[in-house]
């Protein structure tokens, strides 16, 4: 399961990501990954973007890169 | 006296500018989200016997070349001359941000932590001990807020002690095998007798990261021979290890580790369970459905602000100028002189200062997106819609600055990553009215529309010049700035009440410059257009029109011939000529001469353009009992399809001329200058022409 998967209120802990180096470490830096446990808090309109926070921080992004991001299995 | 040359540095969004302003007493820009500062500012002052030289950096997440304004910072870390960092730190995101600082630590400058936001982290339970994250780390940590100004002396006093102190360790210490190869490749570089600006460990973690820079150096050196083979071995040695042939992976996990350990002994989280008021807020703001409608609803409201508010001093403003002009006349009788005083520079410059309490108003409602928060939370919202029309979510924060001022906007634009996104968003800044337009609307909008409908034609305005600009996107993109998508990840900042103080800095920094720029520009403007209005003389003609003043037999008739020798000479002025020579250009759109002048001289600011309205309508009704305002002669001299022709001509052509040479400067040269004037003047004229020709069939 991927991270645009996910519905609001719901937590998981990341297993993978399969992005590109550039993004990856984009991720990495905002603490997306792996072992770190994601919220999804928000969805805009038509699911087209998301926010999900980590700890203190909360982050907005596309449905397509939360794709990138697969979860442990629960 | 010594000068100490700091660096900031650190995450976006930690308060850097806002705690230079404090410890510096500067006025660097402040604002709540990701992005606010863009290039790099120096901020100078002296304390306790020292000089300092404060340079403040775009925030980075880390140190790579993701975007324009990080490049700034990496650049500038890695190659300026400075004599310490100063890592500033969101002490309530601490491990995020010690990924930066494990970063810079391998830099193996000196440096100091302050650990900012330290009044958030007391209301949220976060306690660090800052005593024992300086012996992990190797450097000083202070607790700072520069909200509440605390910890300032501390900063600057382990600022100056970390300067005087000569013996400069490397404090960083990496996981055992990773420890192994750099040891290993700094024994060997000091075998070879490598000397380098930074150290040799510091150097070796280049190498091992697979540094362009650090690469690049030694590939033409004889020592490439020996060291290649050694970086391969190191190479395998940590695939192995890691079980991944990824060094960046490699090197995130070291620094994550780093950071996880630094917090697991050296910070306590009290928990809390109650809903922050972040997350209160958001669940109305960010909803689903109703987020963009309460969006829209708060901007209509800002422009019934505008105009409503703001037309009450309007009027005290327009008839201190009206009396001043006069009083002038009568003061200095019917010379020349008065006239250049009156009809030049105190039409042209009052014209203009009319509309500061608009300005104001508008400027308040943009600082106050820009420091609670709300900002990056639309530009959630309108990612989705954004995209559709080929622009980035992100591309939203730029476009917003843009309705305040387009030379701020241009710049923003750099924390877009991809260049085509950028050059797009670019293009399409200009049609996000500025706040130097919003005189010319109030001004035509008051002119021609009752007064309860004033505030939604003006928000009306700047709507239909938003959607306008996202269409132009959509065609640029289909037709120039064809690709991929970029990814949209950004920091949703928390909500943060903004002082007063902040506020007043922003709004009364920006209405000083308005008001400074109506008092030198805009005064230099009128008196040159008034210059140009009023020669050259004609003589022989003045004559004529003397004897037929003397012959005429009625006060009417005097009045007619003077108004007719007045237009004669304004029409035959240099201004009038060029207004002349423009007018074919400018007549399908329903513009007299007076109307294209005003466009044309608005290209050097548009502020002008009233100011020009105000001193070409102002002559040749000399012979008025009392000087209407500004906004009846408006209304008296130009038809309404023309008027609603003219607002959508200001609303797209070309900007300022300040903002066009940024913009020639951001999106890389003359050539899409050129693009630019072509596009929007062409968009322009075909619209307005449009507009004037349904307006005329509707009524
Ligand atoms: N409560 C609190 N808020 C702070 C403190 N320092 C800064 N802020 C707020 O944090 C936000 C960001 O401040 P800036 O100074 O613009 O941050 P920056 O690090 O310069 O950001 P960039 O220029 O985008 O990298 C603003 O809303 C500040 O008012 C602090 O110590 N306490
Ligand atoms: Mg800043």
């Amino acid at each position: 399961m991927t991270l645009n998967n996910l519905s609001k209120g719901d937590s998981a802990i990341i297993y993978r990501v399969n992005a590109d180096k550039e993004l990856k470490n984009r991720f990495n830096s905002f603490g997306l990954t792996k072992g770190a446990r994601v919220y999804v808090e928000y969805h805009s309109l038509a699911k087209k973007t998301m926010e999900v926070r980590i700890n203190q921080t909360r982050i907005a992004l596309r449905t397509q890169e939360a794709e990138h991001i697969e979860l442990e299995q629960e | 006296m010594s000068l100490i040359k700091v660096a900031l540095a650190g995450q976006p969004n930690v308060g850097k500018s806002a705690l230079i302003n404090s410890i510096g007493n500067a006025r660097l820009k402040v604002g709540n989200f990701s992005g606010v500062t863009v290039t790099k500012e120096i901020v100078r002052f002296s304390k306790d016997g020292y000089d300092f030289e404060i340079t403040d950096l775009p925030g980075s997440y880390s140190l790579t070349d993701y975007t324009i304004e990080e490049r700034v910072t990496r650049e500038y870390l890695d190659h300026e001359d400075y004599d310490l960092i100063l890592n500033v730190v969101d002490s309530v995101n601490i491990e995020r941000n010690l990924y930066l600082t494990t970063e810079l630590l391998s830099l193996n400058k000196k440096m100091v932590v302050a650990l900012n936001m330290t009044d958030e982290a007391v209301a949220e339970g976060v306690d660090i001990n800052e005593q024992q994250l300086g012996k992990i780390l190797g450097v000083s940590c202070v607790k700072t807020s520069a909200v509440q100004k605390t910890g300032i002396d501390e900063i600057i006093s382990a600022v100056i002690q970390s300067y005087e102190n000569t013996e400069n360790k490397f404090h960083l210490q990496f996981s055992e095998p990773f420890e192994q190869e750099i040891y290993r490749i700094v024994a060997f570089l000091n075998e070879k007798k490598v000397s380098c600006k930074i150290s040799l460990k510091a150097l070796a973690i280049k190498l091992l990261r697979e540094d362009k820079e650090a690469y690049l150096r030694f590939r033409e050196e004889p020592v490439w021979v020996e060291l290649q083979p050694m970086l391969n071995d190191a190479y395998q040695h940590l695939y192995l290890h890691y079980d991944t042939k990824d060094l960046d992976d490699i090197f995130n996990d070291e620094k994550m580790a780093l950071a996880k350990g630094a917090v697991a002994e050296t910070v306590y989280f009290k928990k809390t369970e109650k809903k922050n008021l972040t997350e209160k807020i958001d669940s109305l703001l960010m909803h689903q459905f109703i987020g963009l409608p309460i969006f829209l609803f708060l901007m209509w409201g800002l422009f019934q602000l505008t105009f409503e508010v703001g037309s009450i001093p309007m009027d005290w403003i327009d008839a201190f100028f009206s009396a001043m002009i006069d009083a002038t006349k009568s003061f200095l009788g019917d010379t020349e002189l008065a006239s250049v005083v009156a009809d030049g520079a105190i039409a042209g410059v009052g014209a203009v200062v009319l509309f500061l309490p608009n300005i104001i108003i508008l400027f308040l409602g943009i600082a106050l997106l820009e420091t609670t928060g709300y900002m990056s939370r639309v530009a959630f919202l309108l990612d989705g819609f954004f995209h559709k029309f080929g622009l980035h979510g992100k591309s939203f924060i730029p476009l917003v600055s843009g309705f305040g001022c387009s030379v701020p906007a241009y710049m923003a634009a750099r924390t877009l990553k991809n260049d085509r996104d950028r050059l797009l968003t670019l293009f399409i800044i200009g049609f996000m009215s500025c706040g130097a337009r919003l005189p010319i609307y109030v001004l035509f909008v008051g002119a021609f529309f009752a007064e309860h409908h004033a505030g939604n034609m003006l928000f009306a305005i700047y709507i239909s010049g938003a959607l306008l600009g996202i269409i132009a996107a959509k065609v640029l993109k289909m037709t120039v700035f064809k690709g991929d998508d970029e990814p949209f990840v950004m920091e949703m900042p928390k909500y943060r009440l903004p002082s007063l103080k902040l506020i007043y800095h922003t709004v009364s920094g920006q209405a000083m410059m308005y008001l400074k720029k109506a008092g030198t520009f805009i005064l230099l403007a009128s008196v040159l257009i008034w210059f140009a209005s009023n020669y050259p003389k004609y003589p022989e003609i003045d004559l004529n029109y003397q004897t037929r003043i003397e012959q005429a037999v009625s006060e009417e008739q005097i009045a007619e011939i003077s108004n007719e020798l007045a237009l004669y000479n304004l029409e035959n002025s240099y201004l009038g000529k060029i207004g002349h020579a423009s007018e074919p250009f400018f007549a399908p759109l329903g513009y007299d001469w007076r109307m294209a002048v005003a466009l044309e001289t608005g290209l050097a600011a548009k502020e002008v353009v009233v100011a020009t309205l105000g001193v070409l309508y102002g002559l040749g009704d000399e012979h008025d009992e009392e000087s209407a305002g500004l906004i009846n002669k408006i209304r008296t001299n130009i038809n309404f399809p023309s008027a609603v022709s003219f607002i959508v001509f200001v609303m797209i052509y070309l900007p300022c001329l300040a903002a066009s040479m940024v913009f020639m400067r951001e999106a890389g040269g003359w050539k899409y200058l050129a693009y630019l004037f072509v596009f929007t003047t062409a968009t322009a004229w075909i619209l307005s022409f449009a507009a004037f020709n349904i307006t005329k069939l509707l009524i």
